[in-house]
């Protein structure tokens, strides 16, 4: 099967032409290196079925982070290459196009977000574009499909380039392109772009990131409680609970598969927290307490993510970054941690070094956690106020700011500086928007809930086996004397292994007090990352790396939840 | 205007870049984006306590850590 590769700089819409191409959606936001792996897909073109492969965008094939190491040793496996070009900046991204020239391979240009340039008064005279370079060039706006079928209708005219030049002339040479295809008559400053400055300025940006910040963190809030108490927590308490009860009976409210799949009653019902069947919590874990938060919080990334704003925060906490190691384009794969630390590590790929990729992957596994934790300890530990919801962050953001320190000190070698291309501020197109929120809530559905309930199980079994009875007199005395929990805490730091959401809900029927709550929801955040996290960090840093990484989480950990311990009342 | 690095440019100034002091790496990282000796750039604004400076060269804004903006020499 031939295979068709979409290459071009970073940020010019490839994934999104991919999903116009073959059907498959993936991950499209406005920054650059949102893909930083590749995604295979297939189209027909004719009789002929070809593989159609979105590669993470690179500005030139000299690669100069692990993203661009993917897209340039995916070249060698193309067969047509579908250059993706932005038209609003067409000197800059030329430079690959001649790159790609010379390798010798078919290769057609799509000349992708043409309505923005004709928008900002670029016009680019495309016949004559064609000719210079001698390959097929058709203008395309992805977004609204635009140009798609004419680009389908001519990836078979796609020819070796016969442009040739001299390597040290290349700019010039782009230049001269330029100079003679492209025309810009007029450009206003639009609102838009005025926006974009104030909130790259450290006067301006500073405080409108906080507010965003914090507008942002409120709506969560208010969306996510907002579903749970008034959409969810009433299907379950309504509905399901006595559809439940009528099982318990049947089942005769006891015995071994009754505690599997109905759990504990409590004064006679089922409390879906504290029950801990496969039917009861093990569904109301994932759909009422966290699908309301996962649901919020990818609504909120997903509209910074289109909307450009990512980079920008990058700039402005780019001198706390530098501390850490990192530089400030680390605030992405932190962001999209905060939802979940798989696609969060793999995000570190758009960083240059191995260094910063320990030190931004260990970190995000020990003071990062995700969405669906966060969501559990909210509701956990928010029932007893505001107060120790603010110890458990806090504290976990002094133990991100200095293990990160710490980490910069110790770890041999420097981090690079920040050097980033900061989109234009785009308005979020809302089919777009949705279509990708649906995807993650589709992955949280899929890869989450399913290893809930096998949590929730495997609880059940340890408990019958007595494993954790046993495990729980092995451990006391760091569990006891360090952190100042009851040993039966022991069986949430073993189920955290494989999910952290049900094993800060199994502190629900220990009733700890708060002292004890925050505890364990730090050493629970801190202590080892969960089985999914692992297995890509693993893959990221290779073993030798992740046993470092690990033994300082489980450092980190035992000062840090030892300390607590001792100051807190 | 002579021999001063991107730092001390003021902020809105259109300057052209003469001289690049760094290696190989670091011309090619820069020249990813357009940033090459004997282009025109104009400074957007820079940050407190050494932070990024914010340029724009064509119709790209990029954001160049200050180390590397000291090593930009411009005119």
């Amino acid at each position: 099967m031939r295979k068709i590769l979409l290459m071009g700089n970073p940020n010019v819409g490839k994934s999104v032409i991919f999903s116009r191409l073959t059907g498959v959606q993936v991950i499209a936001s406005n920054y650059p290196g949102t893909t930083v792996e590749f995604t295979k897909g297939y189209m027909r073109l004719g009789d002929e079925k070809v593989e159609i492969i979105d590669v993470p965008g690179t500005y030139s094939l000299e690669p100069t982070s692990r993203a661009e190491e993917v897209a340039v040793e995916m070249l060698k496996e193309g067969d047509i290459i579908i250059d993706v070009v932005d038209a609003t900046n067409l000197e800059r991204n030329l430079n690959l196009t001649l790159q790609l020239l010379k390798t010798n391979k078919p290769i057609i240009v799509a000349l992708n977000i043409i309505d923005e340039a004709k928008h900002t008064g670029i016009s680019i005279d495309i016949e004559k574009l064609e000719e210079i370079l001698g390959v097929p060039v058709v203008p395309t706006c992805a977004i609204t499909a635009e140009g798609i079928k004419k680009l389908v209708s001519r990836i078979n005219d796609a020819k070796k380039g016969e442009y040739d030049y001299e390597e040290e002339e290349r700019w010039h040479e782009i230049g001269n392109i330029i100079g003679s295809v492209q025309k810009i008559t007029h450009r206003h400053h639009r609102f838009i772009e005025r926006l974009g400055d104030a909130s790259i300025k450290p006067g301006t940006g500073i405080p409108i990131a906080l507010i965003l910040l914090f507008a942002l963190f409120w709506i969560i809030r208010f969306i996510g409680e907002n579903l749970i108490a008034y959409v969810f927590e009433p299907i379950f308490e309504k509905l399901w609970a006595p559809l439940m009860m009528k099982l318990s009976q049947i089942m005769g409210s006891g015995g071994f598969l009754h505690d599997i799949l109905i759990g504990k009653l409590v004064d006679g019902e089922i409390d879906f927290m504290e029950s801990f069947g496969v039917l009861t919590t093990g569904l109301f874990v994932p759909f009422a307490a966290v699908l309301p938060y996962v649901f919020a919080f990818y609504f909120v990334l997903s509209f910074l993510e289109d909307s450009g704003y990512l980079p920008r925060l990058g700039v402005l906490v780019d001198n706390v970054m530098h501390r850490l190691g990192l530089h400030g384009l680390s605030i992405i794969p932190m962001m999209l941690g905060l939802g979940c630390n798989v696609p969060g590590a793999m995000a570190t790929r758009i960083l240059e070094t191995r260094r910063e990729r320990f030190i931004g992957m260990t970190l995000m596994a020990i003071a990062v956690p995700c969405m669906a934790q966060l969501a559990m300890i909210v509701g956990l530990v928010g029932r007893s106020g505001v107060s120790g919801l603010m110890l458990v962050f806090g504290t976990l953001f002094i133990v991100w700011l200095s293990l990160g320190i710490i980490m910069n000190l110790f770890l041999k070698g420097e981090s690079p500086e920040i050097f980033t291309e900061i989109p234009a501020y785009r308005i979020p197109y809302f089919g777009a928007l949705f279509k990708k929120l649906w995807m993650r809530v589709k992955g949280f559905l899929k890869e989450a809930v399913p290893f809930v309930i096998l949590g929730v199980l495997i609880v059940n079994i340890l408990y019958a086996l007595h494993i954790i009875d046993f495990i729980a007199r092995i451990t006391a005395p760091i569990v006891m004397k360090v952190f100042g929990l009851p040993s039966e805490a022991i069986a949430a730091l073993v189920v955290g292994f494989l999910r952290k959401d049900v094993a800060v809900g199994m502190l629900v029927p220990l009733n700890l007090s708060l002292k004890q709550l925050v505890i364990a929801s730090v050493v629970l955040a801190m202590y080892f990352p969960c089985v999914a996290t692992f297995a890509v960090m693993v893959r990221e840093l290779g073993i030798k790396d992740m046993l470092k990484s690990v033994l300082i989480m489980i450092i980190a950990t035992l000062i840090v939840g030892g300390i607590l311990n001792l100051i807190l009342r | 205007m002579r021999g001063k690095d991107l730092t001390e440019v003021e902020i809105n100034r259109k300057v052209t870049v003469v001289e690049i002091h760094g290696g190989h790496r670091m011309k090619r990282r820069l020249e990813t984006l357009g940033i090459r000796t004997g282009c025109e750039i104009q400074k957007v604004s820079s940050h407190i306590l050494r932070g990024p400076v914010i340029v724009r060269i064509g119709n790209t804004r990029a954001a160049i850590g200050y180390g590397m903006a000291k090593k930009i020499i411009v005119e």
